[in-house]
């Protein structure tokens, strides 16, 4: 139930941020339209604790402030590779999920393709296949960089309800 | 007035970015390498731009206009890399440069099916 | 103001007419999807810049539009190639009782 709550006010603060007229004829359009969206994901059974992750919410900012710092460390890197400063030596290489469950699995996949100069190609039940631009990515990948910083709670709930 | 060279300076190096990895899509020797050259434009580089642009855009509704862009960018270009990468994986498109005890094309196999 | 804009629109349309290099000459079709989706981003950049340029933000609702019809876009084509063919000859070739996994 709250996460239908926290859909719907999101829903209604894009509505009125994107429409910019807050006469009641359009208010009353946006509560419609977010009524009928709810409805919608509703019969489509899409909001659950996978696809609204509200309880990592906390967390989940203090991994992106971590992860944006990386992935601009990883654009430079990138763009010096790109004019030729330092060589491309493409890797592929197997990296275990640190966390088990699927969420962690998706947040942990998009995390290493978001960076540039690692894209994950292939997902197995307990590992990603990457493909990196440098040996020094590979290797700080394998020793587990990213894995590091990943939000601890990512387990929990999910556990809990299995 | 500061704020107006900050948004140059900003655009600028976003532009300089973008530029270079239209350079890498083109200097990169195979596909997998040319999806790093494409990351750095959808991420740093699409920053910087939208950054120095809201910037001049002031408090208002344009900035969050701008940050929408940029979230649905974020969002969506991992997920358009990783198909990419993952459908030219399956098709069989091996990458360059690839150690002997890498992963060889057998494992490609899922495990679960 | 206006000119500095215009130089930065100028340096977006070079990235694009690269990608657009790139789609032309790619040796695979995924070379080809790859620079038609930095096209698309940087469509959508261009935009957000135009709509600096003539100072109405309505412009600004069309690159929020294009940034996901262009992810929609790279998804369909890629689902494409995936089955090889417009979902046509496999359907027909494959014969499987009602419940009986692929």
């Amino acid at each position: 139930m709250k996460h239908y709550i926290s859909v719907a006010s999101l829903l209604m603060i894009l509505w009125l941020l994107l429409s910019g007229h807050y006469n009641p004829l359009m208010i009353s359009f946006g509560v419609v339209s977010v009524c009928f969206t709810l409805w919608l994901s509703y019969r489509m059974r899409i909001i659950d604790d996978e696809s609204h992750p509200i309880h990592l919410s906390g967390s989940l900012i203090k991994y992106w402030i971590v992860l944006s710092y990386k992935i601009f460390l990883a654009n430079v890197d990138v763009v010096l590779r790109i004019i030729g400063v330092r060589p491309v030596e493409p890797q592929l290489i197997r990296i275990p999920f640190p966390k088990q469950d699927d969420l962690s699995k998706v947040i942990y996949a998009n995390s290493v393709t978001l960076t540039p100069g690692s894209a994950s190609i292939e997902i197995y039940p307990d590992s990603v296949l990457v493909h990196t631009i440098s040996k020094e990515g590979a290797t700080a990948l394998l020793e587990g960089d990213l894995a590091d910083i990943f939000p601890a709670k990512a387990t929990q709930s999910n556990e809990a309800q299995q | 007035m500061i704020l107006d060279w900050l948004s140059y300076t900003l655009i600028t190096l976003g532009a300089l970015l973008s530029v270079i990895g239209g350079i890498g899509l083109h200097r990169m020797p195979d596909f997998y390498c040319r999806l790093h050259a494409v990351g750095v434009t959808d991420t740093l580089c699409s920053f910087l731009i939208l950054f120095g642009l809201s910037f001049q855009a002031g408090f208002s509704l344009a900035t969050v206009k701008l940050f929408l862009i940029f979230a649905f960018l974020l969002f969506t270009s991992p997920t358009a890399s990783f198909s990419l990468s993952h459908s030219a994986w399956k098709w069989g498109l091996t990458p360059i440069g690839v150690r002997e005890d890498a992963p060889s094309m057998k494992i490609k196999v899922r495990e679960e099916s | 103001m206006t000119m500095f804009l215009y130089v930065i629109g100028f340096s977006i349309l070079v990235t694009m007419a690269l990608a657009l290099a790139r789609a032309l000459a790619g040796p695979t079709v995924f070379d080809r999807i790859l620079a038609v989706n930095m096209f698309g981003t940087k469509a959508v950049l261009l935009v957000a810049v135009v709509a600096f340029v003539t100072g109405r933000a309505d412009v600004l609702d069309i690159a929020l539009l294009y940034s996901l019809l262009n992810f929609v876009g790279v998804v369909a084509a890629l689902r494409l190639v995936e089955r090889g063919s417009f979902y046509a000859t496999e359907r027909i070739h494959v014969k499987t009782k009602p419940g009986e996994k692929l």
